[in-house]
């Protein structure tokens, strides 16, 4: 199977502190990949290197079959973000973000409007094309965004808590699309601190201080750590460590 | 201790809050359970006297927080969305200034925050801002418990922090409770509902229930199932497509989904080995809040 | 009482942790008054001077010797037509043209009273007053070489300064520091200080505590109070010791106006941040709408006078344009109380209007 994401010893020190420490991981093409780990634990680090942000200490990384060291630029066409944080501009609207996103990508304007028509159809906005984005439902804003970032067809998308504080319909839906997303070959790459959502991945890994001290299927994780769901697993392992220190 | 009555709150052409009434009695842990753009934050500023609502009342220990704002401010605790700490100061220069913006003295109530400030007292002497998320937390709540409120107002004190870390916030809010302290507290995360008393579920500015979690479990009026197979993904379309089935959604390694009668079981399962799903585990299950929130109208 | 000192405490910590702002604070008006000073031209050298005189007058012509014989002055042209005079600046390169008074030597020995005009360029204020001081030592000089000692005579020299007959600009960057940094510190840092307070959300926290709104002003000013204060005399001793440039009026007055100015500033800071709701636009307003107007239309780089009358009214309106104008009276030409009530009734009226608006327009609660 076609890796999309590859690292070998990756490390980030910021001074004497070692914020990713030695991991080695790999993505399977089409894959959900869920990273998980308490606040602190390095998630963040590790994706900005992996986005091409950020430089590693040591280590190697691939994504999308581009070196994260040499090959910064080449990275980010191939790949798609969206986190909670930031996802759209607010002061636009829905057509004019679109737009936008998908002219830095390089997309002509023919295919960008096609296309766009297609996205606001299947979510049932069309109607909201040319409204300001703060005024449409955070629901919404945030499925408007996943297909923004999918919009130019890349080969991963990245996704920062993209479900914190959206209500459980919502973020449900939002997931349904992470899954057509998913299987039109797009991989995805997912952070969250809800357990539930840990299940609806193919594998999860979950970092603590640094490491990942998991990484398998949520299945074969629930049976190792003896626990009935992801929420347990979770607690174990990060609990387990902090007795240890 | 806190009665909020038919308030009513709009900016602009947005209604914030729509005829939300509640009370809390004294010691009691009452959750306002909601999505982000609720209206959670609007109702903690009515109720923490900082925002003046377009219609209702609201007292707190039988004051009004419009009449008597200033008597209010001096028996509440508050915790707003962001911990709102000042990031150059020190951890213990933190808990001093709110201490003395109380006219309270941290020797005299060391007792109440004890448990939660022992954690982060080892690093006493670091700046705010360069404290971890779950750290800067529980120095949020030390601040706000240190003039020994009579009732604690936390606005989604666990948006953001990982759930070990969650779960250690709301034993602490146990402890609390047991000292005596009313304590109401806002949450994204429905799966924290069973660790209040009671609870609000809201949505779009309005109060789906109002009950204890259990009350509204029991109350939940449709029939639920959960169905299990190896492969997730593809059996939730199919599952909607079944005529027994009104709604479905995903819910960890499971589908919760709302059936028209129990006795239509067997029906599901066989329409669903129809389709060659040959490892279909259904059965009938108690909602939990998350269940509820979704599919109360 | 204890709650306000543990709130200025923690102001005092604020400024203290952000060493990078407050070496800044410390340090700009030292560069600022450094930089005008020295970057104005005290020193004159090499200048060209006209002058027009009887031919064979004797004691013209010594008076001129003198003057040619000084290293800072060259004798360029005599002229003997005063139609000349107002040409000779534009044509010629010269800077000064000294007139004596007809019958220059007869008068001064009839005990009538002679007179030399020294006529100036003024478009450098600072050049033109130099060189009027140095003319006018020499000219005394020999007044008391070759004149009999406690001769009755008095030569009068009489000063003319042409396109800028007020001098404006020659010691006016100190009145203009002054107000420049006591409006920034004043105005900018209160302003930005409380916002910060609405930006992290501990603001709500404040506003939610017993603690009285006008502690939280209080100990917001005392600081930059303190801190203004610390530069208002760092600017005088640096003008007065460095630059020599003396105080000329009642010290007492020029501390009480600037302390006046100083609470001004201060309450435009106050309403500034009860305006805006962040750091960025506190920063903008109070640096473009306050810095900018201080320093084009307060007199400091040009003379309010000869500006149009729209900006004259304007002008006016800048509290700093008052201070400045107080400030020059009493510093540098030694003006008393009296010749400054104007500036210091506008100026309080000014600062009662923004206490007052300032105390409407803070908010018990949030918007």
């Amino acid at each position: 199977m076609e890796q999309v994401i590859y690292t070998n010893n990756l490390t980030k020190r910021f001074g004497s502190f070692t914020a990713v420490d030695n991991i080695t991981f790999h993505v399977n093409k089409g894959e959900i990949f869920g990273f998980l780990g308490a606040n602190g634990a390095g998630k963040t680090t590790a994706m900005r290197m992996l986005c091409g942000l950020s430089i590693p200490t040591s280590g190697q990384g691939y994504v999308a079959g581009c070196d994260i060291v040499k090959e910064q630029e080449k990275i980010k066409k191939n790949i798609g973000y969206m986190s909670q944080k930031f996802s759209l501009y607010e002061d636009l609207t829905v057509w004019e973000n679109i737009k936008l996103f998908a002219g830095i990508y390089g997309m002509n304007i023919k295919d960008i409007k096609k296309k766009a028509d297609v996205i606001l159809d299947r979510l049932d906005i069309t109607k909201e094309k040319n409204t300001l984005v703060k005024n449409i439902p955070t629901g919404w804003k945030q499925k408007l965004a996943f297909s923004v970032a999918i919009f130019h067809n890349p080969k991963i998308v990245f996704l920062d808590e993209p479900t914190g504080g959206v209500d459980p319909e919502a973020r449900r839906q939002f997931w349904e699309m992470i899954y057509s997303a998913a299987n039109d070959g797009i991989t995805i790459f997912v952070t969250t601190h809800y357990m539930d959502e840990a299940e609806y991945c193919d594998r999860i890994s979950i970092m603590v201080h640094g490491k990942i001290a998991a990484l398998a299927s949520p299945k074969e994780l629930k049976e190792k750590f003896n626990a009935s769901n992801m929420d347990e697993v979770f607690r174990k392992l990060v609990e387990g460590t902090f007795n240890m220190e | 201790m806190v009665k909020v009555n038919n308030i009513s709150k709009s900016f602009k052409d947005v209604q914030a809050l729509d005829d939300v009434t509640f009370s809390a009695e004294k010691g009691e842990l009452y959750g306002i359970i909601g999505p982000d753009g609720a209206g959670k934050t609007t109702l903690f500023r009515i109720m923490t006297t900082l925002t003046i609502p377009d219609k209702g009342t609201v007292f707190i220990n039988n004051k009004s927080i419009i009449k008597n704002y200033m008597e209010i401010r001096k028996t509440i605790g508050y915790m707003p969305g962001k911990f709102a700490l000042y990031q150059d100061l020190t951890v213990e220069e933190n808990l001093n200034f709110f201490a003395s913006v109380f006219n309270a003295d941290v020797n005299d109530n060391y007792d109440l925050i004890k448990g939660i400030y022992s954690h982060i007292a080892p690093f006493k002497k670091r700046k705010a801002g360069n404290l971890s998320g779950g750290m800067k937390q529980k120095l949020a709540l030390s601040c706000a418990l240190i003039h020994k409120p009579e009732v604690l107002f936390l606005d989604e004190p666990t948006t953001g922090v990982d759930p070990v870390s969650r779960k250690e916030f709301w034993d602490m809010l146990a402890g609390l409770k047991e000292m005596g302290i009313t304590i109401i507290v806002s949450t994204p995360y429905m799966d924290e509902a069973s660790r209040c008393d009671r609870i609000a579920l809201i949505k779009n500015g309005k109060f789906l229930q109002v009950d204890t979690p259990n009350n509204i479990i029991e109350k939940f009026n449709s029939n639920l199932i959960a169905v299990k197979t190896y492969n997730m993904r593809r059996i939730l379309d199919d599952l909607r497509k079944c005529t027994n089935i009104k709604s479905a959604f995903a819910f960890g390694s499971e589908i919760h989904a709302l059936i028209d009668d129990y006795s239509n079981i067997e029906n599901v399962s066989l329409f669903l080995n129809n389709l060659k799903y040959n490892d279909i585990e259904i059965h009938k299950i108690k909602p939990n809040i998350e269940d509820c929130f979704i599919w109360s109208r | 009482m204890k709650q306000l000192m543990s709130f200025i405490k923690k102001e005092v910590l604020h400024i203290i942790r952000d060493k990078r702002t407050i070496l800044i604070l410390l340090i700009m008006p030292i560069i600022q008054i450094m930089l005008f000073g020295f970057a104005m031209t005290l020193e004159v050298k090499n200048i060209n001077i006209a002058v027009f005189y009887e031919y064979g007058d004797e004691m013209a012509e010594k008076i001129i010797a003198r003057i040619s014989a000084s290293e800072y002055f060259n004798i360029v042209k005599s002229i003997h037509d005063t139609n000349e005079i107002n040409n000779i600046f534009k044509n010629d390169n010269v800077d000064t043209v000294i007139v004596f008074s007809h019958n220059f030597s007869k008068d001064l020995f009839n005990m009538a009273s002679p007179a030399i005009q020294i006529i100036n360029d003024a478009s450098d204020p600072n050049q033109a007053s130099t060189i009027t001081s140095y003319i006018s030592a020499i000219i005394s000089s020999f007044q008391n070489e070759v004149l009999l000692q406690n001769s009755p005579i008095i030569i009068n020299t009489e000063l003319k300064m042409l396109y800028n007959p007020e001098l404006n600009g020659a010691y006016n960057f100190v009145p203009g520091v002054l107000a420049l940094v006591l409006t920034l510190i004043c105005a900018m840092m209160t302003s930005i200080s409380i916002v910060r307070e609405k930006e992290f959300g501990t603001m709500e926290l404040l506003l939610v505590s017993p603690m009285k709104p006008a502690y939280i002003i209080i100990s917001k000013i005392i600081p930059y109070f303190i801190i203004s204060t610390i530069n208002l005399i760092t600017i005088l001793v640096l003008a007065v010791s460095l630059l020599d440039i003396p105080i000329k009026g009642s010290l007492m007055l020029l501390m009480a106006v600037s302390f006046l100015f100083i609470f001004l500033s201060l309450s435009v800071g106050i309403l500034i941040s009860s305006l805006v709701s962040s750091q960025a636009a506190a920063m903008l307003i109070s640096g473009m709408g306050m810095m900018m107007p201080v320093m084009l239309l307060s007199g400091m780089l040009f003379p309010i006078d000869s500006m149009p009358f729209f900006l004259q009214v304007i002008a006016d309106i800048v509290p700093a344009s008052w201070y400045f104008t107080a400030v020059k009276k009493i510093m540098l030409e030694g003006q008393g109380l009296f010749n400054v009530l104007k500036e210091i009734a506008v100026l309080t009226i000014m600062l009662l209007l923004l206490i007052a608006a300032s105390i409407k327009k803070f908010k018990v609660r949030l918007g």
